[in-house]
């Protein structure tokens, strides 16, 4: 597997089960004071980065009917990032999130948002999810993984604030 | 059969235990989710509902409470379904292992997102040492009393743990049907926990014949 997966998890094992986004929060603040005074960077989500495939194809969709959208906006003073590729992956009624064809990015637009249209995401090892990264290194990498509330859903949304690497 | 033929009432016993241990898992079948799973993830799946299912025999074999089975009989079927949940344990943690590496070895490791994958893995091992407590019964130099509240509590842990975790999962189960297998194998349990630990005690130290004790 890639090196990101397991130095998030050496590094999730280090920090236990409750604190990671608190840790994570907390020497990014005090590394960068400007930082902690406006928007705070989105810590990484746990298992975020599982089966991801690095550089997804840039593509219009991934297929129809359910949609994933958020926005990202620069850490402290929350502008919006316009150009930032995100990847998607999730689990679909094409398959699990090892089949290529579930992997995909988008690049944001002038307000920050981005948006992909794919098949019907399904519960996948228990919980209906979808994957989203910001891997690019521009900035800090972030790996999101927003649970739906419910699996009928036919959308989910997620946002990024990032920092500079 | 060596034992004495079952009557009427003996095998429509057996035959609704059968009936509400298979329905979970024929119900699950019909599962939309399943085809878009590999096989690898269909069979690990279902490794764990037939857990699930077995679940429910399990305590009632152990108290002999079904009836056409003699003692000896009703524990040999015991071993042998203990064997079989051990063996779904692997197919579960290995098919879900060929299915999604990383998400299996974050639940194994303890820092899985998902709330329910803590409970799988404390039944998980809590199968394991029962498995190495029967295995090791003898060498271990326990008396069996011991013995027998530790297998006691083991089992406790790991029908708990294991409904957590089938209840909070989204998944190829459907939501009734595995509503009414949890709470079965939960009062299964703990009527023959009750039965075994507290009643059967009881009755024999009053000097009342109650039946085939543990021991």
């Amino acid at each position: 597997m890639q090196s990101p997966f397991y130095n998030r998890r050496l590094f999730l094992a280090a920090a236990g089960v409750t604190g990671a986004a608190t840790l994570l929060q907390g020497p990014l603040g005090a590394l960068s004071p400007a930082l902690a005074q406006g928007l705070a960077p989105t810590p990484s989500m746990r298992g975020g980065s599982n089966n991801y495939m690095p550089r997804a194809p840039l593509v219009e969709r991934l297929g129809s009917g359910f949609w994933v959208t958020g926005r990202v906006r620069r850490a402290g003073d929350g502008a919006p990032l316009q150009g930032v590729r995100i990847q998607i992956w999730a689990a679909t009624t094409l398959g699990g999130e090892r089949e290529p064809r579930n992997h995909g990015s988008v690049l944001t637009g002038a307000d920050g948002s981005f948006r992909l249209e794919m098949e019907q995401i399904v519960p996948n090892f228990g919980q209906p999810h979808a994957h989203l990264a910001y891997d690019d290194g521009t900035y800090q990498t972030v790996f999101l993984r927003p649970v739906m509330p419910s699996a009928q859903d036919r959308s989910v949304s997620a946002d990024f604030v990032l920092a500079p690497a | 059969m060596a034992s004495p033929v079952p009557r009427l009432p003996a095998l429509l016993i057996r035959g609704g235990l059968l009936a509400a241990m298979a329905a979970p898992v024929l119900i699950a079948a019909t599962s939309p989710y399943l085809a878009y799973r590999s096989l690898a993830y269909v069979i690990g799946g279902f490794a764990g509902i037939l857990c699930l299912s077995l679940l429910l025999i399990q305590p009632l074999l152990a108290a002999g409470y079904l009836p056409g089975l003699v003692c000896a009989r009703s524990r040999r079927w015991h071993r042998r379904i203990g064997t079989a949940i051990l063996a779904c344990v692997a197919v579960h943690v290995g098919g879900l292992y060929l299915t999604s590496p990383p998400d299996t070895l974050d639940a194994l490791l303890l820092v899985s997102p998902t709330p329910f994958s803590v409970y799988g893995v404390l039944a998980m091992w809590g199968i394991a040492a029962t498995a190495l407590l029967v295995a090791l019964r003898r060498r271990l130099g326990l008396r069996y009393s011991t013995w027998f509240l530790v297998h006691n509590l083991l089992a406790l842990v790991v029908v708990i743990a294991t409904v957590i975790h089938a209840l909070q999962i989204e998944g190829a189960m459907e939501i009734r049907s595995k509503w009414a297998i949890c709470l079965a194998v939960l009062a299964a349990t703990a009527v023959v926990l009750l039965d075994l630990r507290v009643i059967r005690p009881l009755l024999r130290r009053r000097g009342t014949a109650a039946g085939p004790g543990p021991d």
